[in-house]
């Protein structure tokens, strides 16, 4: 019992932290409809200010009272922190796809997290004891750190003074009626720009205290942002976004899984943590306590380019680079035919992609899910069935397009940021099982020599083996984008009304979109298991999610050859970068800031609109054109 | 003949009774008009007919088909064509590949990994447009269409499918007035031709009175009137509900 009652307790001192970082998250999505990926950033520069504001005033002002100011302090500059942000970065932002702005807000993580390396250091910055709550309590016999009970105590606190803030002040009042109705309260005459700036400051302030509270619990360290926003990310989700008591009740509901969770499936934590919040966004795809986004005043969407099978001098230069392609190894030595084939095989991950998202209009923030299943089905099939390499290649994709007829079952059923959240989910998932169950997966240690066969073996035949897949997995890519397949996907993405209207089953349409690019990212990562040796849990990561999707804005969303050209700029740029420096995830972020705030069309985009003159009106600029529905 | 039954039609928002308990009938080859002051109950009928919402109480059958439970696309295939008050066409497409998409939905077609879509059904699509007047259109993008020419390309988009029965919800919703009648002439036109029922809602009376041969009248969620122009014109009731005073 008394062991019970303890664990009771470290889930709620945990979830007091989690609700101060996933209310302001939560806030910030209810006025800017922003899901906002920095905000583990804005917690983690939360703990290292304060951490330089305690330092700095506890010999000028005295222990206790230099402590908590520190606290306020640190707590106040991450505020100020996300002002800077939303007035410099996210307000330009507002009228973009949902795809784009998650985009952001990852660059902004990134920019961060490379700043706070080249400003605190790569060591753990230990902060004092919380004066006051430096010892521990028995309850029933076991010792409780007073400092979490505070925790516990101020949960409900913030709860209530948010609560209080929001239904008694005028401002208050404004930032619910935004939550509701956006475009109504702008009409009304309320100015949404510094209710949008008010509304980020107070998010920000809220993970940037989440953050210096944690000064006495942990270090500061540069793992922290990613630690708490993906799980900001299931507290919100699940508590329904925009909402703040189902943010508390969604915190504490987590944190209790964490606390006995570990206890009962150790291995297997972060799995059920996902396969929580997957199984809520089922049942209640808004969330607990959240609502249904208001629809239909939303601007239809503006034209966008056509898609048109290559013209003649388009048809001849994709010979011409096939014929190179194919030469190449006769051309070039083994580094640069390494080079061209991981290029292919992350050719066809981002044009699967493509499928998925820009033909589709499915935002996918887990596209690595079905790479990593390709991956580890392809050497697991090595490793336990000793399959050889040709069997095993077909192996791969099968459970990756097997992962996608799971998951995309459950995601059609969602839009926008939601259904981006549920990929999301469901890559994590993956990611957790390759890297907790240790007997199957090894773990982090990975699967090693998962080399190809001896008629495969030499670095041009693996070449020329990739180039004919992943051109025939590009090419299948490609045709089902002309087909009436393509057509019936895109009819959904443009009007989706209109087409069920007409007859389209869109779920149908859009669940076979997810089992093809599945199945084509599935390849993709057996190809790559093969062309590594090795297969590690990160194929399965947030951050190869995201490199796919910056790859395909990279060459340009809306043109099926965007994908190619993005892939490779993508790879021969990250080669060229982290061979000058090392600070790639800085510069990795400044590119998809740009990208996402000025050339929204990218490369292929941007070069397809300077060479046809227009026959017709054009609008002088725009977003690509869909949103998510 | 009557091609659309619809039977003690009901539905409730809470406590509003939005449609209330009505009866009536749509004929084939006829233009009918369901007309009502503002928050009559209109488009959540429309939304009942075309099965977007679940009517709590009620029946509507077409040909003896029961409509009610399925869904919208199912409805669509059963042969109810549908158009939307804010017309809604594939913006990232030319005029032609929409009316093909179309008729791909139509012809099972839709979901074919093999072959172009752009070749498929190419003449029957050049026909549809012919019919309502785009053909001299019919390579542009459908997103920089004029808005008239949006609503006719939606309507070629509904023929595609070979309704028996259309719904059209505000057909002339946004357009300039001497397009109006264009529009409603070429509907006009259509349903004589291929002997098709069309159910309509409609703010603007001349247009009203102007092509439909039947006009039902609703107000708050009832239906106080049905009959030729003529009959519904003079009927006292529908003047008051009109002009107001009770």
């Amino acid at each position: 019992m008394s062991f019970f009652v303890s664990q009771v307790l470290t889930g709620l001192a945990g979830a007091a932290t989690l609700f101060l970082v996933a209310s302001g998250l939560s806030l910030i999505f209810g006025v800017t409809r922003i899901v906002n990926f920095a905000h583990g950033s804005l917690y983690m520069l939360g703990a290292y200010l304060a951490y330089l504001a305690v330092a700095f005033l506890r010999p000028r002002i005295g222990i206790e009272i230099g402590f908590w100011l520190g606290i306020v302090v640190g707590a106040l500059a991450v505020g100020l922190i996300g002002v800077v942000l939303e007035r410099a970065v996210l307000r330009r932002l507002y009228r973009a796809s949902e795809l784009f702005q998650l985009l952001a807000t990852f660059a902004i993580a990134l920019v961060v997290q490379d700043l706070a390396l080249a400003a605190f250091g790569p060591e753990d910055l230990l902060g004092p004891p919380a004066p006051g709550f430096s010892g521990a309590v028995r309850i029933m016999g076991r010792a409780v750190p007073e400092y979490d009970l505070f925790l516990m105590v101020l949960g409900p606190l913030v709860l209530i003074g948010l609560t209080l803030l929001l239904r008694r002040t005028r401002w208050g009042i404004l930032v619910r009626a935004a939550t509701e109705d956006r475009e109504m309260t702008a009409a009304l005459g309320v100015n949404q720009s510094w209710l949008f700036t008010g509304v980020f400051f107070l998010g920000a302030t809220l993970a940037g205290l989440g953050g210096a509270l944690q000064l006495p619990r942990q270090p500061a360290n540069l793992g922290m942002d990613m630690a708490i926003v993906v799980e900001a990310f299931v507290v919100t989700v699940v508590g329904g976004m925009g909402s703040i008591a189902g943010a508390f009740v969604a915190a504490i509901l987590i944190g209790q899984l964490h606390a006995f969770g570990i206890l009962a499936f150790p291995n297997i934590t972060i799995v059920l943590l996902f396969l929580f919040m997957a199984a809520v966004l089922i049942v209640r795809p808004w969330g607990l306590f959240g609502q249904p986004p208001s629809r239909g005043r939303r601007a239809p969407a503006p034209a966008g380019p056509l898609i048109r099978p290559l013209e003649k001098r388009a048809r001849l230069a994709t010979l011409g680079l096939v014929a190179v392609l194919l030469a190449a190894p006769a051309l070039v030595g083994a580094y640069y035919q390494a080079m061209l084939t991981e290029i292919l095989i992350f050719a066809l991950f981002a044009a699967s992609l493509q499928l998925l998202t820009g033909i589709g209009g499915m935002v996918s923030f887990g596209h690595a899910a079905y790479f990593g299943l390709g991956a580890y089905g392809a050497a697991l099939s090595v490793k336990l069935l000793a399959l050889p390499m040709a069997a095993a290649l077909w192996m791969g994709p099968l459970l990756a397009t097997l992962g996608a007829m799971l998951f995309g079952w459950f995601c059609v059923r969602l839009a926008g940021v939601y259904l981006a959240m549920l990929t999301l989910a469901f890559a994590q998932i993956c990611f957790a099982i390759a890297f907790q169950w240790y007997g199957v997966t090894g773990g982090d240690n990975g699967l090693l020599g998962i080399w190809p066969s001896a008629w495969a073996a030499s670095p041009g035949r693996y070449y020329y083996l990739v180039l004919g897949l992943a051109g025939l997995g590009i090419w299948g890519l490609r045709q089902s984008v002309h087909a009436p397949f393509g057509y019936g996907l895109r009819a959904g993405r443009d009007a989706p009304q209109r087409a069920e209207a007409s007859g389209i089953d869109l779920r149908r349409q859009q669940w076979l979109a997810f089992v093809l690019a599945g199945a084509a990212a599935g390849l993709a990562g057996g190809l790559h298991a093969f062309f590594k040796g090795s297969v590690f849990p990160d194929t399965a990561g947030i951050a190869l999610s995201v490199d796919g999707l910056v790859m395909m804005l990279l060459g340009g969303i809306e043109t099926l050859s965007g994908p190619l050209v993005g892939a490779l700029l993508y790879k021969a740029l990250h080669i060229f970068i982290v061979s000058q420096t090392d600070y790639w995830r800085l510069i990795l972020g400044g590119i998809i800031l740009a990208l996402v705030t000025a050339f929204p069309h990218g490369v292929v985009g941007y070069l397809a609109g300077a060479w046809r003159r227009p026959t017709w009106r054009r609008p002088s600029w725009r977003w690509p054109t869909w949103r998510s529905r | 003949m009557t091609l659309l039954a619809v039977r003690a039609l009901a539905r409730a928002f809470g406590g509003v009774r939005a449609v209330d308990g009505v009866d009536f009938d749509v004929a084939a080859g006829r233009l009918t008009a369901l007309i009502g002051p503002n928050g009559a109950g209109k488009t959540t009928c429309f939304n009942l007919l075309n099965g977007q919402l679940r009517p709590d109480a009620g029946s509507v059958s077409l040909d003896g088909q029961e409509l009610v439970g399925r869904a919208p696309r199912t409805i669509a295939r059963l042969g109810v064509g549908r158009t939307f008050q804010i017309a809604a066409t594939f913006a990232s497409m030319d005029v032609r590949e929409n009316v093909q998409v179309a008729l791909l939905a139509h012809r099972r077609q839709i979901t074919r990994l093999w072959g172009q879509a752009r070749g498929s059904h190419a003449g029957d699509a050049d026909r549809l447009l012919e019919q309502v007047g785009l053909a001299d259109q019919k390579d542009r993008p459908a997103g920089v269409l004029a808005y008239g020419d949006v609503k006719r390309l939606e309507l070629a988009m509904a023929l595609a499918g070979e309704p028996r029965l259309l719904l059209m919800d505000e057909p002339t919703a946004g357009m300039a007035p001497a397009e109006r009648a264009g529009l409603m002439r070429l509907i006009s036109a259509i349903v004589r031709e291929r002997g098709l029922g069309v159910l309509f809602t409609e703010h603007d009376m001349d247009v009203v009175f102007r092509a439909a041969d039947n006009i039902l009248v609703m107000d708050r969620g009832r239906l106080i009137a049905e009959g030729p122009p003529e009959a519904v014109r003079a009927n006292p009731t529908v003047r008051a509900v009109y002009l107001g005073g009770e």
